[in-house]
C-alpha cells in the first residue's frame, strides 16, 4: 500500500512551555495544563502513518487535541515539535520544514480542509461559485469557463443545486454551508483530505446524507482522510483505524472495530459503554 | 520667495532617500518601498507623493510638463506647476508631451507616446491593490511576495459573474514583470497597455500611503484578466457601433470625456488629452479638414459632468 502520510511525535504546546510540562500532563495526570508554568499541552507524542484511500479516525472529548492535531498538518497552527512526511507523486515532503509558500501551495493544491465551522472553510462574502474558484485560482487555473464548469459539476456532485451557486454562502442551510466547504476542498482532486467535525451541530438526516457523501468520494477518487470527531456512530461508519486521543495523547489505536468492541483504555470503555 | 527654499523645496537628506527608494523601486518592478513622505505645503491626498518625487529627481534646465484629468490647466496641474516652478530656478515648463524631459501626472498617461529620454511620475492615491480584498498590511505584504493574487481573481470572477464583464473603470491591477501586481494609479483601462514595455520609466507615488514603485522601461506589464475573458479599453462606439470622434479635433483615436452642452442639454465627447487635442486640432487644419465646432479649450458652454475617478 501506498503511504501519504507519516507523521512522527508531533506535539503542540500553547505558552511558554518548561521541561517538565509533558511529564506533569496527560491522562495519568487528568490535566493538559502544565502546574509549572501554566502551559496547554494541546498534542504530544502523536504518530500515525496514513496510506492511499485509507479513512483514519481521530476520536477524543473536546479539548482532548484532535482538531489541533489535524491544524498543525494542514499549516493553520504551527508545531512546537515532531515531523510530517507527505508523500505525493513520487516525491517527499517533509511538511513542517518547508517555507510559507510551499505549506501554501501544498495546502492549495493537494490538501483539502473541511471544517466544523464554514465560516472558517468559506469567504460569506463572495457566492459559493466565488469560493470554489478561489482555491482554483490558487491553483493557477485561469480560464474562467473551466472554472465554472467544473465548480458546477462538483456542486452537484455534492448536491447543491447549480442554479445556486451565484448566492451567497449565508443564504444556504447549514448543510449546504457544509456540502459547498466539502466542494471547495476537492475542486483540485486532492490525495489528502481532513475533515474536522463535519457533521456535528447538523440534523440527522443531514447528518447521513453528507457521511454517504463522503464515502462514495473515497471510493470514487481513493483519496485518503483524517476524520476528527468525537461521535462514535461517524467513526464506526467511516473510519477503518482509529486513534482515540485524551488530554493531548493518543492512548489506544487500532482497528476501528476493535476499538468499539474491545476498547482497552480504561476512558475508551467509558466512552463506548456510554454511546452505545 | 525662492531664495529662502533650497532647489526642489526638501533638504538634500529628503531628497536622497527618496532617489534612493527610487532605485530600490526600479530595481523590483513593481514592488512597493515604502520611505518617509514628507510633510509638502500642501494636503496629503493632493499629489505629495508624485511631487517629492518630481523635486527629487528634477534638474536644473530640464523641462517639466504637469497634468490632471489629462489637462495643463485643471487646478491641481496648475497648482503643483507654479509650486515646482517657484522652487526649482532653473527649470522651464511646458504643455507640449513631446517637449518636456519630465512629465507628472494625475489620472493620464499623455495619448503621445512616450520616449526613451522621457520620464512619467504618476501621482497616486491607494497604492496597494490587495487592500479591497486583506485589510491588514502585514498580511497583504506577505500574499505580495508570495505572489498570491487569487483573491483579486476572485473579485474578477464575481464582477463576470454577476455582470456579464469586469467592472473595474480605474485603478486595473496590473502584474509587473511576472510577479508583483501594482495598483496603477486612477488612470483609465485605456492607459494601461502603455504600461508594457513603456519606452519611458513609470514612476509611481503614494504621498500619504508612503509609497513608492516603478514601472522601469521595456517591462512586462499584464492587467489581470482570465484566459478567455481578456482584459478590454474603454469603448467610445455609439449606438450604432460607430466610433466616437472627438466634437473638438475630430480625433477618433483618443480616450474620450463625455460633456453635457448646457445650451442644447445633448452629450458631447472631446479628448481628454487637450495637448494631443491641441496638436490633432492643428494638425486637422494644416490637412484643410474642418476642425470642430470650438477652439477654446475646454469650452466654455460647456459643463463637465463625467470626472472619472476622483
Amino acid at each position: 500500500m501506498d503511504k501519504v502520510l507519516g507523521v512522527k511525535n508531533l506535539s503542540k504546546v500553547y505558552g511558554p512551555g518548561c521541561a517538565s510540562c509533558f511529564e506533569l500532563t496527560g491522562p495519568e495526570h487528568d490535566t493538559n495544563i502544565c502546574p509549572n508554568c501554566r502551559s496547554v499541552v494541546a498534542a504530544h507524542d502523536v504518530s500515525f502513518d496514513l496510506y492511499k484511500g485509507e479513512i483514519l479516525g481521530i476520536m477524543g472529548e473536546s479539548g482532548s487535541g484532535k482538531s489541533t492535531a489535524v491544524k498543525c498538518l494542514y499549516f493553520d497552527h504551527e508545531p512546537s515539535s515532531g515531523r510530517a512526511t507527505f508523500f505525493d507523486e513520487g516525491r517527499q515532503y517533509d511538511l513542517f520544514n518547508l517555507n510559507a509558500a510551499q505549506q501554501r501551495r501544498l495546502a492549495n493544491h493537494r490538501f483539502g480542509m473541511v471544517y466544523q465551522n464554514p465560516h472558517l472553510g468559506l469567504n460569506f462574502d463572495i457566492t459559493a461559485g466565488g469560493n470554489i474558484a478561489e482555491r482554483l485560482l490558487m491553483s493557477e487555473v485561469d480560464n474562467f469557463s473551466e472554472i465554472r464548469g467544473r465548480a458546477t459539476s462538483l456542486l452537484s456532485r455534492t448536491e447543491v443545486l447549480p442554479e445556486r451557486m451565484d448566492e451567497l454562502p449565508k443564504n444556504f442551510s447549514g448543510g449546504m454551508q457544509q456540502r459547498v466547504q466539502i466542494a471547495k476542498a476537492l475542486v483540485t482532486n486532492p490525495p489528502l483530505l481532513f475533515l474536522d467535525e463535519v457533521t456535528t451541530g447538523l440534523d440527522l438526516s443531514v447528518q447521513a446524507a453528507i457521511l454517504d457523501l463522503i464515502m462514495e468520494i473515497q471510493q470514487e477518487k481513493d483519496t485518503a482522510m483524517i476524520v476528527v470527531t468525537h461521535d462514535l456512530g461517524v467513526i464506526r461508519l467511516l473510519a477503518g483505524r482509529t486513534l482515540v486521543m485524551k488530554y493531548g495523547r493518543v492512548i489506544e489505536s487500532g482497528l476501528t472495530d476493535q476499538i468499539l468492541e474491545d476498547p482497552q483504555h480504561a476512558y475508551t470503555q467509558r466512552l463506548v459503554a456510554s454511546a452505545l | 520667495m525662492s531664495a529662502s527654499y533650497p532647489f526642489g523645496f526638501l533638504n538634500e537628506y529628503a531628497k536622497k532617500e527618496v532617489r534612493r527608494s527610487t532605485l530600490k523601486a526600479v530595481a523590483i518592478p513593481g514592488y512597493q518601498v515604502p520611505y518617509s513622505s514628507r510633510e509638502m505645503p500642501m494636503g496629503r491626498g493632493f499629489g505629495t507623493g508624485g511631487l517629492q518625487l518630481t523635486l527629487s529627481l528634477l534638474g536644473k534646465g530640464e523641462t517639466l510638463k504637469v497634468i490632471d484629468q489629462g489637462s495643463d490647466d485643471s487646478v491641481n496641474a496648475v497648482n503643483l506647476r507654479s509650486f515646482i516652478e517657484m522652487t526649482c530656478e532653473g527649470i522651464n515648463t511646458t504643455t507640449k508631451t513631446d517637449e518636456a524631459d519630465f512629465i507628472q501626472s494625475r489620472h493620464r498617461i499623455p495619448e503621445t507616446a512616450l520616449r526613451e529620454d522621457q520620464l512619467i511620475v504618476l501621482q497616486v492615491p491607494y497604492p496597494d491593490p490587495l487592500v479591497v480584498v486583506e485589510p491588514s498590511e502585514d498580511k497583504r505584504k506577505i500574499l505580495h511576495g508570495e505572489a498570491d493574487y487569487s483573491r483579486l481573481l476572485v473579485k474578477l470572477y464575481e464582477d463576470i459573474v454577476k455582470f456579464d464583464e469586469i467592472t473595474i473603470s480605474h485603478r486595473y491591477p496590473t502584474r509587473i514583470n511576472g510577479h508583483y501586481v501594482i495598483d496603477p494609479s486612477p488612470i483609465p483601462r485605456w492607459d494601461v497597455p502603455k504600461l508594457n514595455q513603456s519606452k519611458a520609466l513609470i514612476l509611481l507615488g503614494a504621498g500619504r500611503e508612503k509609497k513608492i514603485y516603478a514601472v522601469p522601461p521595456y517591462t512586462k506589464a499584464e492587467p489581470l484578466a482570465f484566459e478567455d475573458v481578456p482584459f478590454r479599453v474603454e469603448n467610445f462606439s455609439d449606438e450604432n457601433g460607430q466610433r466616437r470622434s472627438c466634437q473638438r479635433c475630430g480625433c477618433t483615436s483618443s480616450f474620450l470625456d463625455e460633456f453635457v452642452d448646457s445650451k442644447t442639454g445633448k452629450k458631447v465627447y472631446q479628448c481628454s488629452d487637450s495637448d494631443w487635442c491641441d496638436a490633432q486640432g492643428s494638425a486637422s487644419v494644416a490637412e484643410g479638414r474642418t476642425p470642430g465646432a470650438t477652439d477654446e479649450y475646454p469650452p466654455t458652454n460647456i459643463e463637465q459632468v463625467v470626472v472619472a475617478n476622483g
